[in-house]
């Protein structure tokens, strides 16, 4: 926060003041980001791989779609089912949503984190608060009162907890080559790593952690509940699953929630395995350029990863919640633990 | 003279209809009893099924058709035989051509009356194209009811082709009324052969790229092999037909074995697809290796209509001799009959239709027990039926 | 047992010569049930080329069936339904131009009952379908049933499938199966009173709204003649 002051002038902004700026940039830029993921993605993108246009009449070429969803489910009855225990019936998305907002506290954009603390516990503040998710849903599941939503919330309790071990076992790979838990040095480090010998550019950690990569995309895959891991809201079996009686700003609080996080978790990935807001183009890492360039490479690297999770959404089948346990028990955590060891006796050996 | 309805039947009638609407809700202590529809995006139509739940798995599943009968056997009574074809039309809504065709085949044989070569031809090319615009929807839905979306948009998209031409022979993509007693009603416009042949060149495409994004995907495999295995002696004890049975491994297709007179499949080269699994996956997989051969007899037909009349001489208006008949052909859900007995009238006295999606559906409580809930949605998908055909 | 190519050949003939068309292939299944069954065949019918019908007394109706399932290699079940041939008290409730012109308009009085092929002694009778799948024929079987006693043995011992078939011939004619698993209404409603497909059940929609008959094009829009000679109402 020191820095942008001086690019300001000599202003030093109180505590409460910076804290102040700090909420509004992370009120504007959850939804922002949740709005671009949802317009550029679910509509367009979504609509280009099924070979239709997507949503047209909103805006020019439709883009304004989303700000029409917005309003359509705003003014939606705001039904609370009648035997739903009401007070954690509609806590329930804030409770998602709370886990959403506390995700972007630990993300880096530039050197000097111009809005966000550098964490000292960075990854396992993500990791922690990104559970928090998991009793929003069962509070959900089971507040709602209907047999689907119960099952939907039983479901989305064992995958989103069964993922979240390789999730963790994942981090834990690009935590060891860094040395860090604090996202900002885990980035720091990528600047400075030369796999290969010290020739070439600084490489971010995906060429050496590619298991890991791909234990940790479908780790994320199945934390966003996102095809082929979407069981809890499997829409052609239990329409909707735990979401199911939830309408209006409620319902639009679930999928502003859910875009949110995706936002989040790629901005994850890309942080971890991607190389954050850092690119090699020879820029030296004093340079003021980087608070302008970072938050843009980085958005870029979030708007590929998003790609990859929502390709994966709309092009496979999902499992089974017996193969979906199957698969994170016997084939993620086992590769997760192999390549750690690997790595482990890697950085002993090379540094 | 009218007989009304008496009061205490129409009271009973609500009654029964407010009971059957109220949806359980109620926990119960042991196990769960699940409603899936009748309002449902898995079903393919008002189906309701109501399954007892261990947890996940199924302890007892029972369909309960029924929500769209509207009582064909009784309204074929009142009409005459050409205006049987319109009702009977909305059977199989999705390949409703196939449904006129074993009708007028039964009407045709108590007439003693033969269509001539040209109008049989076209019969059956036409017959073919319905089972494609049907199966080609099955494999999109397919992927719907697993979960992967994109494939139910290149099915609808690829079905276009083929229901644009059969609009622009019958005018009517869904519901042709196309097939006459004697032949049937127009004859090709100009230049539909080679657009046909495009239209069949385009759905051996989409089987290819179905079979690349759906059938060949790990993740569906995994979710159809080995899911609801029907041994060959318990389809042939239900009355499966079509794909389902020939998925179980036996060998009978109607139209070889006991194509009805008035079907040109005897001059195609073909071939009937079996396999011996009785899964899911087996089920899915033959109506793909269908929808090929279909494509291709329909190539075949198409290089070679004869030419000639449409219409063989039929009185203006139709009167069948007295007699029974009945005809089943290989519709695209399964074999399809039509137990016609007629009383020498304008309207038929009884015909009894003998629809493929009911026996199709009626093994589900038995091939449902002890799986989860999500492999009950993949059996159903698999088994395929349309709402309008177990309903009649 | 060929009986389709039994039948080409026979079709051949008979394009040539006088003599009868005969289906050795269905014949023979037909000695070979008659020789097990004997005075239980009541009634047959064979369609040369095409089909047979088989009426059986009430008492063999499993029984008849088990024997086409074992001994005839019949093991597909394909249908089972009722037949009420009684003449429709409502008349055709056709009262179009098509009838006018063919029939005349004066009042028609119930012609007599008749029965289909094969016979039948009553006004109900339940018939059933099954079918060789390695053979390639199929069987109609027929049975009567009396007017006081609407029951018979139910199939599914023989064949699972006939529980669906049984419900809803049960719920459309009123027949009862007897030993059916699970006699309950299939299509219809739960407390739904009458038997729908029986003749004396009036079709609502007719007795409601009476056919128009056939109804000519109606006039275009600001055209006040009215065209059509059809009755309209």
């Amino acid at each position: 926060m020191t820095t942008v002051a001086t690019i300001l002038g000599d202003v030093t902004p109180s505590y409460w003041q910076s804290t102040l700026l700090r909420v509004l940039i992370v009120g504007i830029v959850v939804p922002t980001g949740a709005l671009v993921l949802a317009i550029a993605f679910l509509f367009k993108v979504m609509a280009w791989m099924q070979s239709r246009l997507g949503p047209y009449e909103a805006g020019p070429k439709g883009l304004l779609q989303l700000v029409a969803e917005v309003g359509k489910w705003l003014q939606k009855e705001d039904l609370v089912p009648q035997g739903a225990d009401r007070i954690v019936f509609k806590a329930a998305p804030f409770v998602i949503l709370a886990s959403t907002f506390l995700l972007y506290a630990a993300l880096p954009t530039g050197p000097d984190p111009a809005w966000a603390t550098s964490l000292p516990t960075g990854i396992y503040f993500v990791l922690a608060v990104g559970s928090i998710s998991v009793i929003g849903v069962l509070m959900a599941g089971w507040a709602s009162a209907n047999k689907y939503a119960l099952i939907g919330g039983i479901r989305a309790a064992g995958q989103l907890i069964a993922y979240e071990l390789p999730m963790v076992l994942a981090a834990v790979g690009v935590v060891v080559l860094s040395g860090s838990l604090n996202l900002q040095e885990i980035v720091m480090a990528q600047t400075q790593f030369h796999a290969f010998g010290d020739w070439g550019p600084a490489l971010p950690f995906i060429v050496v952690q590619l298991p890991l990569f791909v234990v940790f995309m479908a780790a994320v895959q199945a934390e966003l509940s996102q095809s082929p891991f979407d069981m809890p809201i499997a829409e052609s079996e239990i329409v909707s699953g735990y979401q199911v009686e939830y309408s209006g700003f409620r319902f639009l609080v679930f999928f502003l929630a859910e875009f949110a996080t995706a936002f989040g978790f790629a901005a994850i990935v890309s942080t971890l395995f991607l190389g954050g807001w850092y690119l090699p183009i020879g820029l030296d890492l004093d340079s003021p350029l980087w608070y302008v360039l970072g938050p843009i490479i980085l958005f870029t690297k979030i708007m590929i990863v998003s790609f990859i999770v929502f390709w994966v959404r709309f092009s496979y089948p999902r499992f089974r919640e017996d193969q979906l346990q199957k698969l994170a028990w016997k084939w993620m955590i086992p590769i997760s633990l192999a390549w750690i060891t690997v790595t482990s006796v890697a950085v002993v050996v090379w540094q | 003279m009218t007989a009304t309805v008496p009061d205490n039947q129409q009271l009973a009638y609500v009654a029964a209809k407010a009971a059957d609407a109220r949806v359980n809700v109620e926990f119960e202590s042991e196990g769960m009893t699940l409603n899936i529809g009748p309002q449902h995006p898995a079903t393919h139509g008002t189906l309701r099924i109501v399954a007892k739940l261990d947890g996940e798995q199924v302890v007892s599943c029972e369909p309960i058709p029924g929500y769209m009968h509207r009582g064909y056997e009784k309204l074929t009574e009142v009409r005459t035989y050409p205006q049987v074809t319109t009702l009977v039309n909305r059977l199989d809504w999705v390949g409703s051509f196939a449904n006129e065709v074993p009708f007028i085949l039964a009407a045709e044989k108590l007439m003693d009356v033969e269509a001539p070569p040209r109008a049989q031809h076209i019969r059956t090319i036409l017959f073919e194209m319905s089972r494609l615009a049907n199966i080609v929807l099955f494999l999109g839905d397919l992927g719907a009811q697993m979960g992967g979306v994109t494939a139910v948009f290149y099915g609808f998209r690829d079905r276009e082709f083929v229901l644009n031409q059969i609009e622009a022979v019958t005018g009517g993509r869904f519901h042709p009324n196309f097939d006459r007693i004697g032949g049937i009603k127009d004859d090709l416009p100009k230049g539909w052969i080679a657009e046909t042949k495009v239209a069949m060149d385009k759905v051996l495409a989409f089987c290819d790229q179905i079979e690349d994004l759906l059938i060949g995907n790990e993740i569906f495999q995994m979710r159809a092999r080995g899911v609801g295995v029907i041994p060959a002696d318990i389809a042939l004890s239900y009355g499966l037909s079509g794909a389902n049975l020939r998925a179980s491994g036996v060998d009978w297709d109607t139209r070889r074995d006991n194509c009805a007179p008035g079907l040109v499949y005897d001059k195609v080269d073909w071939k009937v697809i079996t396999h011996p699994d009785g899964d899911s996956f087996a089920r899915c997989w033959v109506r793909l290796q269908e929808v090929r051969e279909s494509a291709k007899i329909c190539q075949q037909l198409l290089d070679t209509i004869p030419a000639g009349p449409i219409m063989a001489k039929v009185p203006r208006i139709i009167k069948v001799p007295e007699g029974e008949a009945y005809v089943e052909t290989e519709n695209p859900l399964g074999v399809m009959g039509y137990y016609v007995v007629s009383k020498g009238e304008l309207t038929p006295f009884r015909v009894k239709i003998r629809t493929p999606s009911f026996n199709n559906i009626s093994v589900v409580p038995w091939v449902a027990k002890g799986v989860y809930v999500p492999d009950v949605i993949t059996i159903l998908a698999s088994l395929y039926f349309i709402l309008g055909d177990i309903d009649k | 047992m060929s009986s389709s190519e039994t039948a080409t050949d026979t079709d051949t003939d008979a394009a040539t010569a006088e003599a009868p068309l005969r289906d050795e292939g269905r014949e023979a299944t037909l000695a070979q049930v008659t020789e097990v069954f004997g005075d239980a065949i009541v009634g047959s019918h064979i369609r040369p080329g095409d089909d047979l019908w088989i009426r059986v007394v009430r008492d063999s109706w499993v029984d008849v069936h088990e024997f086409a399932s074992r001994r005839l290699g019949c093991t597909y079940f394909s249908f089972l339904s009722g037949l009420d041939w009684l003449p429709s008290p409502f008349g055709r409730d056709m009262d179009s131009q098509e009838d006018i012109i063919t029939q005349g308009t004066e009042a028609k009085e119930l012609p007599p009952m008749t029965t289909g092929y094969a016979g039948g002694d009553t006004r109900f009778q339940v018939f059933s379908r099954l079918n060789s799948t390695s053979e390639a024929f199929g069987i109609t079987f027929k049975t009567d049933l009396p007017d006081d006693d609407l029951s018979v043995r139910t199939l599914v011992p023989v064949f699972l499938g006939a529980a669906w078939h049984e419900r809803e011939a049960r719920e459309m004619f009123g027949f009862t199966f007897v030993g059916h698993p699970y006699p309950v209404n299939l299509y219809l409603p739960g407390a739904f009173e009458g038997h729908p497909l029986r003749k004396d059940f009036p079709l609502l929609s007719r007795r409601v709204k009476p056919w128009p008959g056939i109804v000519d094009v109606e006039p275009m829009p600001g055209d006040d003649s009215a065209d059509g000679d059809g009755d309209a109402e």
